[in-house]
């Protein structure tokens, strides 16, 4: 990462910038009450910024995502083949789930892959080292820890 | 009064206040649509009023003159509430030898101008004070405005603005201390108890803030707004009697709230300060002599164009620092030029000394030209003409100046 240069700017916000790679200064101001601005340094007076784009809090929310949702994913996808032959996988139970309605001791995943559920993720709250009592609803998401063979089959075990 | 809310009377104050509230909503109004700060048209409109003008007050006079007064607590208040724990820190690491050049090259024409024209030395330190101090309120509303709150001379131009609030907590006790007089000793002693006081609620509210503010931060919003504009009243009041000054007072109660108090005060007592600022500098005005006016224009012109060319000077010192080139140097300088509320406070400080309605006069005639004269030159910065020479200082790399 380049070297990203912070300036306090009294009564006003914080102020952050950095020279690209291709040598252009860019710039954003963080206000106090929370509004950015995108600022571009003019290439012959790197004093002025030749443009200034202001971002309401929604805006910066979608620059944000549009910058970085695709970082977000490569390294999700990269998790899963980094850890020496071990992978994690989120698996969604369908209302067709077998799973849906038993218990994870009940579906004996353990057993028969040998990969963990480590959390289930319900309704945005997650649910950390879930139980063999732990019951399971359609809906749910399991995150699963195993090597790639075992979590093809936990799949297979819970979308059937 | 209140209970004769029906006699013809209070008619006529709700009438004439109504009036003059809008009046001022409109010219504020008009301000927006020039880009311009509102103050010099404020302090028109006090002048077309009065004896000899345009629109005579009749029974409205004391509301105004109590409402002129609170503004002045308010504005003070608001100055208190913004030193915070890191600018102060901040300020004073990168600020200083700015912060000095500032006030040696401003208040000094100030104070000579005074000296020159024969005023009481107080008077002159007074003038000193409306010559050296920058407006904040303007000068930030210019630099967002033109788009310059990124541009690398302005963190130095914030600093010195942050400089001049700090160095407001030592130059208004203290001009407050020796307005009041007295003997020689009597003035001492209270010019240092005026500075203890202020060393001592600042080291608090360093220190202890967070608890002294929980003491009145909770609450609904009127709960906090009452406490808040209560307890400024009784304090400035209470200073008043005991001769220190009722303004200081406030200013102290702003110092001493701190963290969340701070921000909610921000919040809620902005509108009431924008309100009650604005009939200040209405009711400034409006008790100048315009004769006293005339006369003053002279030396008002002279004082501008003098202390115009210090604040250029200053702001391109402060700008050369933090690495700028000519022409960053020159919108630094140029955009500081602009003097405005607390100009007018500290010559409303001085209105009961003998020379004060001069001082009244020159300061709002100095005001009113450098705050609507300044935001224009500055605009323009750029198309001003610098020498060959200068210009050959070729604008550096931003990494060159990285701030740690």
């Amino acid at each position: 990462m380049a070297e990203v240069r912070e300036t306090k700017l009294p009564g006003v916000g914080v102020r952050h910038e950095f020279t690209t790679e291709d040598g252009a200064d860019i710039g954003v101001l963080v206000h106090h009450d929370g509004r950015r601005e995108i600022l571009v340094y003019d290439s012959d007076d790197p004093d002025k910024c030749s443009s200034i784009v202001a971002l309401s809090a929604t805006d910066t929310r979608t620059v944000s995502e549009l910058l970085g949702a695709s970082r977000v994913t490569e390294a999700v996808a990269a998790v899963q083949q980094e850890i020496e032959g071990l992978a994690i996988e989120w698996i969604e139970l369908t209302p067709t789930s077998p799973a849906a309605g038993a218990t994870i001791g009940d579906g004996m995943y353990r057993t028969k892959t040998g990969s963990s559920i480590v959390a289930v993720i319900r309704g945005g709250e997650s649910i950390p080292a879930p139980g063999p009592e732990f019951p399971l609803v359609a809906g749910d998401v399991i995150v699963a820890v195993g090597t790639a063979e075992g979590l093809a089959q936990m799949r297979d075990l819970i979308r059937q | 009064m209140l209970f004769a809310a029906g006699t013809d009377e209070a008619a006529l104050a709700f009438v004439e206040i109504g009036a003059l509230v809008v009046a001022l909503a409109l010219l504020s109004r008009l301000a927006g649509r020039f880009g311009i700060s509102a103050i010099p048209l404020y302090l028109i409109a006090g002048l077309a009023m009065g004896e000899g003008g345009l629109v005579q007050l009749d029974v409205s006079v004391e509301f105004f003159e109590i409402a002129a007064e609170i503004g002045v607590l308010l504005l003070l208040f608001a100055l208190g509430l913004e030193y915070s724990d890191t600018e102060l820190r901040s300020g004073l690491r990168s600020g200083l030898a700015p912060g000095m050049v500032d006030m040696l090259l401003n208040a000094l024409p100030g104070v000579a101008l005074g000296l020159l024209l024969g005023w009481d030395p107080i008077a002159a330190v007074l003038l000193g004070g409306v010559t050296w101090i920058s407006s904040s309120g303007v000068i930030s509303k210019v630099l967002s405005d033109l788009g310059r709150l990124g541009f690398r001379e302005t963190p130095a131009v914030l600093n010195i603005l942050v400089m001049e609030d700090l160095a407001m907590a030592i130059y208004l006790p203290v001009v407050a201390a020796l307005i009041v007089g007295g003997s020689f000793t009597t003035t001492i002693t209270s010019v240092l108890i005026a500075l203890a006081a202020v060393t001592v609620i600042l080291l608090a509210a360093l220190r202890y803030g967070r608890r002294m503010s929980g003491l009145v931060a909770g609450g609904s919003d009127e709960t906090f707004l009452l406490t808040v504009f209560g307890i400024t009243l009784l304090v400035a009041g209470v200073a008043q009697q005991l001769e220190v000054s009722g303004a200081i007072g406030a200013f102290l109660v702003g110092l001493a709230l701190s963290g969340r108090a701070e921000q909610r005060a921000n919040q809620l007592i902005s509108p009431l300060r924008d309100l009650f600022a604005a009939t200040f500098f209405l009711f400034f005005s409006f008790q100048i002599d315009p004769a006293d006016l005339l006369d003053a224009a002279i030396p008002a012109t002279l004082l501008i164009v003098a202390t115009a060319l210090t604040k250029v000077a200053t702001g391109w010192y402060a700008a050369g620092r933090v690495g700028a080139a000519p022409k960053g140097r020159l919108r630094a300088g140029t955009v500081l030029i602009a003097r405005g509320e607390f100009s007018i406070v500290i010559a409303a400080l001085g209105s009961e000394l003998v020379d004060g309605p001069e001082l009244g006069a020159l300061a709002a005639g100095y005001v009113l030209i450098s705050a609507m004269v300044g935001p224009v030159i500055t605009k323009f910065s750029d198309r001003i003409p610098l020498p060959t020479r200068l210009m050959r200082q070729a604008p550096r790399a931003l990494t060159a100046t990285a701030t740690k």
